[in-house]
């Protein structure tokens, strides 16, 4: 009698593994941020996109994860129908809103993994940004340009040139070993802005660096930034 | 078998007929246990002990119960491996801060209700009773729209009907301005039914109620003017952000309340001045508690009441002290060194003189000498004693060469170059980089820490209270108010007094007052106090002050005492003693600023910071609440 009910039980416990579980998920999302055509670069973990789904389970977002610092994302997602949307005040550009002033979302129908690259419309773009290293200075030459002049158009409060060890290259503590920075009202041009960083002792001691440009528009919390280089010193 | 029939049948007789009691009393027994609610709200000792209850409830943002929460935003450096994360850490979470804590919003409501309801209790007893609880009401509001601007404002206890609806439950969120206006009503409204009276700090008087009043209506004001520097930080419904055009309403309700508590009918309070040592003075503030007309309202520990902290305990100087622990918060250079000159001036400590050279010091302590005292009575500095016994904090001795000999344990020995005999090279109480518990900014906290014996060690704790406000507090408030209402020259007598019992004795005139000279005076005074977070937030420069940014040497030496300077990571200032024989400042002291490695991470404030997170659980039980700006 005992060895039945012992087999019974082990034998529930076998099907109930079956039961309960799901396949993980396998579709995949990804793309990355875009005006007209050209990637848009951002900070490392700080711009935020959200992913929503109707039906079931409580309010908020299903997926809620950031950009990578060039500006690509990806996710894995069941089949089904999302909307995803990027909240207000986050990331260097305007996002589509709805006339009540909630972010407008895009319908994403998940069947099979997809790319799907999101328009936006940055403040500023950083156009032809040349980044070189020579003697014991690196030298960043860029152009600044206003992408948005209607009544959303904004200052720049600065630009930066970032050096950093590693891949990760922005403004904040850790993401930089060294830096310079120059005010809107000192760039006299646009069109010509010139920045020079000297390289500090870097411990280990490596023979290349890392760099980038970022460009702080005024009110707006997230930097927009060029293309991570790797400089050979 | 029929015998054991007829003895069941003849006992259920008896027992049948025994019974008495009605069905319904039988059934009906009262317990001895609990007290019902008429019986609770009969007796005044019951009552209180019910509101004592709710007192112990109250929230802080920095509390000597827990050091952690003074040992962040640029101003310490906490010397314990477990918390190094506060250094290495870049950004604060959204959700750091939060609180919605409506279980004791509703017990307060309870409270009133039924206080209200009572018959057996005395008017008086009533009176005082209910305002306590709507002061306590009031402060819980004022501390969640400090944190998440307006929340639902909620003044009655709620019941479901089991109906399967409860939208009836569910309450939008009040505007932020609504719930400052709130307060400062209540403050209002309930201020002749509190005890004017001194002595009353524990528990809520009229001088507290006033208290509050001027810091919500202060709170409220600043928000309303300097909210147009963030428009993104305010919420189209008003849920954040106050309008602009409110702020002077709100700056003269915030002076009026200060100036009547200033006028004594709430009770003679005033500046704490009863020794002639200023540091001595200003740290006495927090632990004496006779006759102390500075204290306003306040948290009280008892010794041998259950009612102790242990805040001595993990801060204390940890060389002979009474436990083998302390020394965790350790107070910032970046917090030192913004102390001001008693000319009035800013200034770095000198540690080099124009030409680049160390300074070399006599006494230890003679770096920090010419300055607002209240640096002496804030942080422990290097050279000065506690509970009879130095405070041995010293890095080394510098060689002739420049190199530098230490240790890398506490107090350790070792042999000078040129000599035989090994000596001390290290303070007892470090500094040493990494290990907890020493002082790793070359400071220790003073503030709090109790000169009691025994209030170091485990067993005893410490009876100090926590003080939430005090008269130097409003009169900086007030002080504020005047100054933004363009009256200048009132604002500079308030400073003045403040800066006075400091020794800052040269006074300001109504030109030289300026929101950054109030904003370093706030600083300076209430150090560690629980006011940091908050008014940066309520001045709109958190984002600024907390960049994010790693600050470099000219980050801490430039700008010292204005409103923008960076506050994103601690230093520290290390003491040597040169050892040059011959040199004629042999066995003088030498001092370095230094970041330690272990801070790694810079302190970035960001938008969604400004107010913390309603979280998913809350947004999907009630669809009317709007979410924080700038979050994700």
């Amino acid at each position: 009698m005992k060895i039945i009910i012992a087999i019974l039980s082990f034998s529930l416990f076998l099907c109930a593994c079956d039961k309960d579980n799901y396949d993980p998920p396998t579709a995949q999302l990804s793309g990355k941020l875009v005006y007209q055509g050209e990637a848009i670069n951002v900070e490392f973990n700080q711009v935020p996109y959200q992913l929503y789904q109707f039906g079931f389970g409580k309010t908020g977002a299903v997926s809620n994860t950031s950009f990578t610092q060039e500006g690509t994302y990806s996710v894995l997602l069941f089949n089904g129908t999302y909307k995803l949307l990027i909240p207000n005040g986050q990331g260097p550009f305007i996002w589509k809103k709805l006339p009540s002033g909630a972010p407008d979302s895009i319908t994403v129908t998940m069947n099979g993994s997809q790319q799907l690259d999101l328009e936006v419309t940055p403040y500023y773009m950083i156009r032809t940004p040349q980044i070189t290293a020579a003697g014991n200075n690196v030298t960043a030459t860029f152009k600044a340009e206003k992408v948005i002049t209607d009544a959303n158009a904004r200052n720049i409060e600065r630009v930066n040139l970032y050096l950093n060890k590693t891949t990760f290259v922005s403004g904040n503590g850790n993401y930089n070993v060294a830096q310079v920075s120059r005010t809107g009202a000192n760039i006299t041009d646009p069109n010509n802005i010139s920045l020079t960083v000297a390289v500090p002792a870097i411990v280990p001691a490596q023979n290349y660096i890392f760099a980038r440009i970022g460009l702080k528009v005024a009110g707006v919390e997230d930097m927009i930034f060029s293309p991570v280089v790797k400089l050979t010193l | 078998m029929r015998k054991i029939l007829s003895v069941t049948i003849l006992t259920a007789t008896l027992l049948g007929s025994g019974g008495c009691k009605k069905e319904s009393e039988f059934l009906n027994v009262q317990p001895t246990s609990i007290l019902s609610n008429e019986q609770a709200f009969s007796d005044p000792a019951i009552v209180l002990s019910i509101l004592a209850n709710l007192y112990n409830r109250q929230l802080d943002i920095a509390t000597i119960k827990n050091w952690v929460t003074m040992a962040d935003f640029g101003e310490a450096f906490p010397s314990a491996n477990g918390n190094k994360n506060i250094v290495e850490r870049t950004d604060w979470g959204y959700g750091d801060w939060s609180n919605w804590d409506y279980g004791y919003i509703r017990q307060l409501n309870l409270f009133i209700e039924r206080c209200n309801a009572a018959t057996a209790l005395s008017e008086a007893n009533k009176k005082r009773f209910l305002a306590e609880a709507r002061f306590l009401r009031a402060y819980h509001y004022f501390e969640m729209t400090k944190r998440m601007g307006g929340v639902p404002l909620i003044l009655e206890s709620m019941q479901y009907d089991y109906k399967g609806d409860p939208t009836y439950l569910q309450h939008p969120r009040a505007k932020e301005s609504a719930m400052y206006d709130f307060v400062i009503a209540e403050a209002e409204a309930i201020k002749a039914d509190l005890p004017a009276d001194v002595n009353v700090k524990s528990r809520a008087s009229r001088g507290a109620a006033l208290a509050m009043l001027t810091r919500a209506a202060l709170y409220a004001g600043s928000i309303a003017r300097y909210g147009v520097n963030t428009p993104q930080l305010s919420l189209p419904g008003g849920e954040t952000g106050i309008p602009a055009e409110q702020a002077n309403a709100y700056y003269t309700k915030a002076l009026q309340a200060a100036q009547e508590l200033m006028g004594g009918t709430a009770g003679a309070y005033g500046l704490y001045q009863k020794k002639q040592d200023l540091g001595e003075n200003f740290a006495s503030i927090f632990f004496d508690k006779g006759n102390n007309p500075e204290t306003i309202f306040m948290e009280d520990f008892k010794l041998k009441s259950g009612k102790v902290h242990g805040f001595t305990t993990a801060n204390q100087p940890r060389f002979g002290a009474e436990e083998e622990e302390g020394g965790r918060t350790n107070p910032s250079l970046n917090l030192v060194h913004s102390f001001e000159k008693l000319d009035n001036t800013f200034g770095p400590l000198p540690v080099t003189d124009a030409g680049g050279n160390p300074i070399y010091y006599t006494n230890q302590q003679d770096i920090f000498a010419g300055r607002d005292a209240r640096l002496a009575g804030t942080v422990m500095l290097p050279g000065t004693s506690f509970k009879g016994r130095a405070v041995d904090i010293w890095a080394g001795y510098i060689l002739a060469d420049g190199s530098i000999v230490s240790g890398d344990q506490r107090g350790q020995f070792k042999t000078l170059p040129g000599t035989t005999t090994p000596v001390q090279v290290i303070g007892y109480d470090g500094p040493i980089n990494g290990m907890e518990f020493t002082a790793q900014s070359g400071f220790y906290i003073r503030k709090y820490i109790d000169p009691a014996i025994g209030s170091g060690s485990r067993g005893t704790g410490s009876e100090v209270p926590f003080v939430r406000y005090r008269f130097a507090e409003v009169l900086l408030n007030a002080a504020e108010a005047a100054f933004e209402l363009g009256q200048t020259g009132v604002a500079a007598g308030y400073m003045n007094q403040v800066r006075a019992r400091a020794g800052l004795i040269i006074p300001l005139g109504a030109g030289d007052i300026t929101l950054a000279r109030i904003m370093h005076e706030r600083r300076a005074e209430l150090a560690f106090e629980g006011h940091i977070l908050f008014d940066n937030k309520r001045w709109r420069r958190a984002h600024i002050v907390w960049d994010g940014q790693a600050m470099n040497q000219a980050d801490l030496l430039n700008n010292i005492g204005t409103a923008m300077q960076r506050n994103t990571q601690p230093w520290s200032l290390w003491s040597y003693k040169l050892h040059n024989p011959g040199n004629p400042n042999h066995g003088k002291w030498v001092y370095r600023m230094q970041r330690s490695p272990v801070v790694t991470g810079a302190n970035r404030f960001r938008f969604g910071n400004y107010y913390s997170n309603i979280n998913n659980d809350i947004l999907s039980n009630n669809p009317k609440i709007v979410r924080q700006p700038n979050q994700d």
